[in-house]
Formats: C-alpha cells, sequence, structure tokens
C-alpha cells in the first residue's frame, strides 16, 4: 500500500478539492463561464457598440476616434466642434475616394441619439437599432449592454465592500468575543435598524447622486448579514485544538487570526459571493427604478425598467431589460448553488481520499 | 431455531463496498457482541438491518423470525418495516444527548412509543412510561419522566433510552456503543442494568462495540469484524482464549503495556528536580446565573480546586478522572492558557512575568489533544502545521533549514517521506487518525519542549493504533527525557504510562501518589470504583 502512494502525485489543498467538485456541477461551472465571457465583453463594451469609428483612414492619415476626440475639421466639415460621425455628411466624406472607417459591431454608443429614426421614438427594433430605441432615440442594445456593465461593476464594488467589512466586523467580534462581542453585537442591532432607504432617499436630495455616493452609502449597510456568519464561525474556530495548539506554541493573536482562524472560517464567504452580487445588481436596478440611483444620463438597467413601465406598449424595452436581468440574476444563482455544493462539508467528507500510508 | 439469519449482507455507499458480504445468526434471548475498530462496518451492520442506513445498497437476506412467521428485513416493504421497527427489533445509540429530543420530556417520548406500537390512550401511556423508567433503575421515576434530556445527567438518559427502547419488549436489541459516551463507572452500571433486562424480557442483544472488556462482561458470542467482513466467531470464552484469526490476536493483544524508565529514588537520595510544580492551583468559571439576578451579578464555578502536584524530569504525571471532574481544566491552566490563582512553576519560572518569558515558557512546554481531527488546521500543509513553532521560536532559520527540521520531527513520530511522497505538501486530511495524532505529536515536539501535556491523546482512536501511539510515547520519553503530564480517563493507559497519579473529581485531587499504590491499593471510595470498573 505504501509504495503506491509514493507515486502519487502532490496532494490538492482543500481550495483545489473544492474547485473540482465546483466543476462537477455543470450547470453552475457553464454559468460562470457564460458570465465572465458576459463580464468581458461588457468591459470592452466600447469596441462593441460606439458611435465613434475604432479606425479611420482619411486623406491618406490614419485617425483613432475611439481613443481621441477630433474636430469636424479635420474631416472636412464646417465646426469647430467633436465630430459627430454619424452625420451623413461625414459618413459620406469618410466613405469616398480612398477614405474609410471601421465602425463597431453596433454603431451606437450609450448616450447616442438617433437622430435618423425611421420611426417616433421609442421606436421598433430596426435594422438600424437592432432592439430597437429607447424613449428618447438611444439604441436600447448599447443601453442594455452599458447598463448591465455598470450593473456588474458596481455590484462587484460593493460585494467587495461588503466582504471587506463584513469580514473585519465579525474577526474582531468572533475571536475576542466577550464584551467586544457584546458592545459590537449592540451596535450592529441599532445600526441595522435604521431605515436604509428613507436615508438613500433624504441623502439623494441633499447631495448630488453619483455612483460613488451609491456606493458608500449601501456599503455602509451591506456588512451586516456577512459579519454574523463569519462572527459565528470564528466563535466555533476559535475554541478548536489547532487554536489551542497555536497559542500553546507562542503563536500571536494577529497570526493566529490570520493563518489559522480566517482561511477556516472563509466558506460562508464565498458560498454567498454570487449570492451578494445578485443582490447587489437587483439593489441598484431598484433604486434606479425608483430614481434614486445613478445620476440621470448613466445606462442603467433600473431605468430602463422604468421607461418600460412608462411606455407599455413599447414591448422591446421592457422585454429585453426584463431578460438581460433574469439572465444575468440566473447565472449567478446557479454559480451560487454550485458553490455551495461543492463547500458543503457533508459533502467534503464523502471524498474517498482518506487514509495513505502504512503508518497507523 | 434462530432469531435472526443474516446471510451474505453486502452494504454499499455510492459503489462503495462497506460491508463485504458477512453471515451470522443470533438465537432468542442470545447476547451476540459485533467487535471492531472504526470504519470496520458494524454500526452500518445494525443500520441496515431496521434499513436505516441512508443512501445505502443493501443485498443478501436477513430473515428475521419475530412475533409470528419469518420475514426478510432486507425486502420487506417500507410500512411493514416500520411496524417492526421498534416493535420487535428496537435500537439503542450512543449519544443519549442526541438520540432523545430537547423538546420533550423523556415521560413523553416513551409515552409517544407506547401510542404509536400499542395504541394505549394517554394516561395508561404515561404510567407505562414512568414502570418502564423505573425498571431501569432511575430513582424517582415519576418525576424524572417529566425531566427533558438536559435534566438528566448521561447515564439517566441512556436508562431512559433503553427505557424507549424496551417500550414494545422487542425480540432483538440493537445496541450500537452504548456506553462509549459515558464515564467508567457508569458503563459498569449501564452494563449490569443491560444484562438484568436482557434476562428478564428474554429478548436477543446485538451489541455493537469496540471494547474487549465489555465483551467479555456481557456477550455469549462475539463476531470479530474488520474492513467490512467477519473474521471470527465463536463463544466469547474460546474466541478470546484460543483467538485463530490474526487480527483478533492483535484486537485481544492492544491492551497497552508498560515500557517506561522506572522511577529509581531511594529514601536517601535528593529528590529529582521537577520540571512543573504546583500549589493551591486553583480555577474558577464566571458562569451566568438564571433570571434577573444574572443582569446584575455572576455566578461561579470552581473547575478546580487547590491542586497541588509535580513533575520530575523524565516522568510521567498521570490525571485521571471523569468528564467535568477539571483534567482539561488543569491541563489548560498548566500550558498558561487559562487563568488560575494559585502557584505554578514550570523550570522554576511563573506565567506572565513578561514576554520573553513566557515565550520561552511555551517552548518548555507543548501540547497535544485529544481529537486528531480538531488539532489539525485542515487548510494547512504539514510543513506549516509542523514548521509553525519553528517561525515563532528560531525566526533565524531558513526555509531549507525549516523544512529539514520539519522532516526531522516527522520521521522521530514515525512519518516520513519514503511512505509518504511529498509529505511536506500534504493536507491533513489524507491521513488517519493515529497519523494526525503523529502530525500533532511532531508539531509539539520541534521545538524541543522538556514537558509535554497530553491531553487524552489516544481516546479518540482505535485500540490496536492506541497502543501504537502510546509506545511511540513511550520511546519519545526515553530517548529525550521528556516529562508528561497525562490526562486521561482511561486506567489501563495510566497504568502503562504513569509514574505517579493524581485522581480528580469534581475539581479535587481525591488520591495521589506512585502509580502502583494507587491503582493496587486505591484508598479514596472513588479510586476504588474506577480501578473496579475496568478490571
Amino acid at each position: 500500500m505504501a509504495s503506491s502512494n509514493n507515486t502519487r502525485a502532490p496532494s490538492a489543498s482543500p481550495t483545489r478539492r473544492a474547485w473540482r467538485r465546483f466543476r462537477r456541477n455543470r450547470l453552475g461551472y457553464w454559468s460562470l463561464i457564460a458570465f465572465c465571457v458576459l463580464v468581458v465583453v461588457s468591459l470592452f463594451a466600447e469596441l462593441v457598440s460606439n458611435d465613434r469609428p475604432l479606425v479611420v483612414r482619411y486623406e491618406g492619415q490614419t485617425y483613432f476616434p475611439i481613443f481621441k476626440d477630433y474636430s469636424e475639421k479635420t474631416f472636412g466639415g464646417d465646426f469647430e466642434a467633436n465630430t459627430d460621425y454619424l452625420d451623413p455628411f461625414i459618413l459620406e466624406r469618410l466613405s469616398t475616394g480612398g477614405n474609410w472607417a471601421v465602425f463597431a459591431p453596433n454603431p451606437y454608443g450609450p448616450k447616442t441619439l438617433n437622430y435618423f429614426a425611421a420611426e417616433p421614438n421609442p421606436s421598433r427594433p430596426t435594422r438600424a437599432n437592432l432592439l430597437g430605441t429607447d424613449d428618447r432615440g438611444r439604441d436600447l442594445l448599447a443601453q442594455l449592454l452599458y447598463g448591465f456593465r455598470v450593473s456588474v461593476l458596481f455590484a462587484l464594488a460593493l460585494t467587495a465592500t461588503g466582504v471587506f467589512l463584513g469580514v473585519v466586523a465579525g474577526a474582531i467580534q468572533g475571536f475576542f468575543g466577550g464584551k467586544t462581542d457584546l458592545a459590537f453585537q449592540r451596535f450592529i442591532e441599532i445600526w441595522g435598524s435604521m431605515p436604509e432607504l428613507y436615508l438613500l432617499i433624504i441623502f439623494s436630495a441633499v447631495f448630488a447622486p453619483s455612483v460613488a455616493l451609491l456606493l458608500v452609502l449601501l456599503s455602509l449597510f451591506g456588512w451586516m448579514g456577512l459579519s454574523d456568519y463569519v462572527r459565528a464561525e470564528f466563535l466555533r474556530n476559535r475554541q478548536l485544538d489547532y487554536v489551542r495548539a497555536a497559542r500553546a506554541l507562542g503563536v500571536g493573536n494577529w497570526q493566529i487570526i490570520v493563518r489559522h482562524v480566517l482561511p477556516n472560517s472563509l466558506t460562508p464567504v464565498v458560498t454567498f459571493l454570487p449570492f451578494r452580487m445578485s443582490g447587489a445588481i437587483l439593489a441598484l436596478t431598484s433604486l434606479d427604478f425608483l430614481g434614486l440611483g445613478v445620476p440621470p444620463g448613466t445606462p442603467s438597467l433600473g431605468e430602463l425598467l422604468a421607461q418600460g413601465k412608462n411606455n407599455i406598449d413599447a414591448w422591446w424595452i421592457s422585454l429585453s431589460t426584463f431578460a438581460v436581468l433574469v439572465m444575468t440574476l440566473l447565472l449567478l444563482t446557479f454559480m451560487g448553488d454550485a458553490l455551495r455544493d461543492a463547500l458543503d462539508p457533508r459533502k467534503a467528507d464523502q471524498d474517498p481520499t482518506a487514509d495513505v500510508g502504512g503508518v497507523p | 431455531m434462530t432469531l435472526l439469519d443474516v446471510r451474505g449482507l453486502r452494504v454499499a455507499f455510492g459503489g462503495k463496498d462497506v460491508v463485504r458480504g458477512i453471515d451470522f445468526t443470533i438465537a432468542p434471548g442470545e447476547k451476540l457482541a459485533l467487535v471492531g475498530e472504526s470504519g470496520s462496518g458494524k454500526t452500518v451492520t445494525a443500520l441496515s438491518l431496521l434499513r436505516l442506513a441512508q443512501n445505502a445498497h443493501c443485498s443478501g437476506s436477513a430473515l428475521f423470525a419475530g412475533k409470528g412467521k419469518s420475514v426478510d428485513l432486507l425486502a420487506l416493504p417500507e410500512h411493514a418495516m416500520q411496524a417492526v421497527r421498534g416493535q420487535d427489533i428496537a435500537m439503542i445509540f450512543q449519544e443519549p444527548m442526541t438520540a432523545l429530543n430537547p423538546l420533550f420530556t423523556v415521560g413523553e417520548q416513551i409515552a409517544e412509543v407506547l401510542q404509536l406500537k400499542q395504541g394505549l390512550d394517554r394516561v395508561q401511556c404515561a404510567a407505562a412510561a414512568v414502570d418502564l423508567l423505573a425498571s431501569t433503575g432511575i430513582p424517582e421515576a415519576a418525576r424524572r419522566a417529566g425531566s427533558y434530556p438536559h435534566q438528566l445527567s448521561g447515564g439517566q438518559r441512556q436508562r431512559a433510552m433503553i427505557a424507549m427502547a424496551l417500550a414494545c419488549k422487542p425480540a432483538l436489541l440493537l445496541a450500537d456503543e452504548p456506553t462509549t459516551a459515558l464515564d467508567v463507572t457508569v458503563r459498569a452500571q449501564i452494563l449490569d442494568l443491560l444484562t438484568a433486562l436482557q434476562r428478564d424480557y428474554g429478548m436477543a442483544v446485538l451489541m455493537i462495540t469496540h471494547d474487549l472488556n465489555l465483551v467479555r462482561k456481557f456477550a455469549d458470542r462475539v463476531a470479530v469484524m474488520e474492513a467490512g467482513l467477519i473474521v471470527e466467531q465463536g463463544p466469547v470464552e474460546q474466541v478470546f482464549a484460543q483467538p485463530q484469526h490474526a487480527y483478533t490476536r492483535k484486537l485481544i493483544d492492544s491492551k497497552p503495556s508498560r515500557n517506561v524508565v522506572e522511577v529509581t529514588t531511594k529514601s536517601g537520595d535528593p529528590p529529582m528536580p521537577s520540571v512543573l510544580q504546583a500549589s493551591a492551583l486553583g480555577v474558577t468559571y464566571r458562569t451566568a446565573r438564571p433570571g434577573i439576578r444574572g443582569w446584575f451579578s455572576k455566578g461561579t464555578f470552581v473547575a478546580l480546586r487547590d491542586a497541588a502536584f509535580r513533575i520530575g524530569a523524565g516522568h510521567t504525571l498521570g490525571v485521571i478522572g471523569e468528564s467535568g471532574s477539571g483534567k482539561s481544566t488543569l491541563a489548560l491552566a498548566a500550558l498558561g492558557l487559562q487563568a488560575f490563582n494559585g502557584d505554578l512553576q514550570v523550570d522554576g519560572q511563573r506565567w506572565g512575568a513578561g514576554k520573553a518569558s513566557d515565550k520561552q515558557l511555551r517552548r518548555t512546554m507543548q501540547v497535544v489533544f485529544q481529537d486528531p481531527f480538531s488539532s489539525l488546521s485542515p487548510r494547512m500543509t504539514v510543513e506549516e502545521i509542523v514548521g509553525e513553532g519553528l517561525l515563532v521560536h528560531e525566526p533565524a532559520l531558513d526555509v531549507l533549514g525549516r523544512q529539514q527540521r520539519v522532516l526531522a520531527a516527522l520521521a522521530e513520530v514515525g512519518l516520513d517521506e519514503a511512505q509518504f511522497g511529498n509529505i511536506l505538501s500534504r493536507y491533513p486530511h489524507e491521513f488517519s487518525g493515529g497519523q494526525r495524532q503523529r502530525l500533532a505529536i511532531a508539531r509539539a515536539l520541534i521545538v524541543q519542549p522538556r514537558l509535554l501535556v497530553l491531553d487524552e491523546p489516544t481516546s479518540a482512536l482505535d485500540v490496536t493504533i492506541q497502543k501504537q501511539v502510546l509506545q511511540l510515547l513511550q520511546q519519545l520519553q526515553r530517548d529525550h527525557a521528556l516529562s508528561y503530564l497525562l490526562i486521561t480517563h482511561d486506567v489501563d493507559v495510566i497504568r502503562a504510562m504513569a509514574h505517579e497519579v493524581l485522581v480528580l473529581k469534581d475539581g479535587e485531587i481525591v488520591e495521589a501518589g506512585p502509580v502502583r499504590q494507587v491503582l493496587d491499593a486505591p484508598v479514596h471510595p472513588y479510586t476504588r470504583s474506577l480501578v473496579a470498573a475496568v478490571a
């Protein structure tokens, strides 16, 4: 028995084994891949959906309008103003002679108005606007793409701050326990009973609305749920024998937290990550829907939903926004389910890898 | 005539065979013991007889000739099986605290069984429940029937469990380690109770256990199980006198043997220098008081009072006592992990004299805990676990030097590269209980301590492995002149390891002295009952 173990590959860490179990859940694994692809595409949204050409060759010179502003005069226009590349005159100049321009697949930015729509706004899906336009004439596909990006980035930031605050608060309470814990718990009870929504309404009336302000306000309240879980894990883990053994070795508090307790307490944190993400996306969407979210003009899924409500006959607005939201939340939920299964200690116990070597 | 006839029973979980085709029979009124180490499949066998093993795939047959006709337990439809459970075959479990529902009184729980199985009305049930409790020897049964499980002691809870199992006078009782979770002195009482009830009711008992003492005292026949197979079965006297199979011999031979350097002080010699010395040592916990009073003041609970002892260099002081006697508190206080009053000197130094001296003390004194699963962080590699002490006490050491020291410490506890490729980068989950305990010992040894506190170092291990770990500890003591503070509830372990013994009861030392004197001629009645319980 012992000889066969010599040839065995180096052992997998618990994280690696959890990852293997995660991959075994096909739905969760493919959801992760699909979500990552969507995020990457939306991060490079400027290359996919933009009202400026990516590259322009004009009169023997190469321009990169995607990175740099050029005045209309550069391309034979009359004004100093920034070029509107969708203007028929400019378009014609860019396509005559040896000139050419490479546009993004969807030639609209998030704020671009289509002045040349064949129908009144909101215009139904056409060849020019694949998903139609909203009630101000902005391309819906561009809106969704950029809105998705804002949502995901916002959710990532909110999750990151929430996790950070929650882990720190939970760790302090759980590890030190006693009076520290008691004081913190009472603080959380008071803090948690503040009416979050009204505070948001009040603050959005007092300050100019911005994404950063929203992030700060939501972060202030978003850490409490997680800190409870981390606290419970710390309370459990700090009295386990390996922590006692570390104390007996003379390891300091800080080292014990970082090396022993924290890595063993992160299971609920990781399990909740996708659910927190979807929660954050939903929160932003609802606030935008109510008009309390991102400043006007920022592409946002919530604002599109509000438009869909106001233009109930423009089914393409509400339907496509709804679809994007459902898909995003569903992917996150599938990931969360798979992650929860992968980190379930009962499933981990069934791993048939124990007992190697001949020594009892 | 047989009551239960098991033929070719196989149980598999997820395609992995746990029980690999076993045959045994039980006659009416017979006491059969199923003996084996953890993982041998003995509990699964019992559970699959009642078809209570979840996600298990069973095959073979188990013919049961209960009240009336003979049925195959493995082929019976579920509703018929439900009638058999409790009625014809009952089961008692190892841990009565989790086997009883904490939200109902024990009287209600016993009455529920009677109501379900025998259709008695409420008043009859309640009266019958009290009778059953009384028959298991619980004093003041009428009052105890109104108690919740947490209000009873461990022994009383197990009695209540037995009363519940016997409610319908089953023909067969499956007892899964019924005494393992109990204190030594209580074990004997429960065993006597089971024997008496078995005789009175004339039922058969299938006792599942790893404890050979218990088999010898209780059973008529014994079946020895190893890795899912019954390797030997026969009458108890015969199997114990002439074990046929190598594994049975190994089991019987697993009683720890004494192999330590004995004390050889004559009356004129100066006393050995002591590594640890304590006098008037006491530990008091603050507890919450019930009700409104608890808001304003805290109660106190004395876990240890007026303990005085010393451990000489190269010697072992055994501390023996039941759960709640304060023996683990004593260990934590000695390690400076628990606030205490009184005087405690390690090598002439006291805890709390300053950071540097405390650090030195930590190095002098190390600890090995009971549970090999919670004493190693699952997310650290062997190198990180064992080498941690070096990070603290020898920070100057570079990575390669540290690795060499870790490998040396591992070799000393009998784990090396030859057996495990890449042992340094392995994680604890790949090691068995005994191997993990060796890792814990290596972690303690690497800082070259003079005193090891061993808090029940082998009680979570199987008997054969217990013997090997004790041998290792004896070897290390001889090689390094280590002193041990050995905490245990097991008289056999004390007998094999200790030079001096303290007997703790309810936080007080009731008897102390050289091991021979205390165990062979106990003075205090409590010590006597302890020694008698395992004899």
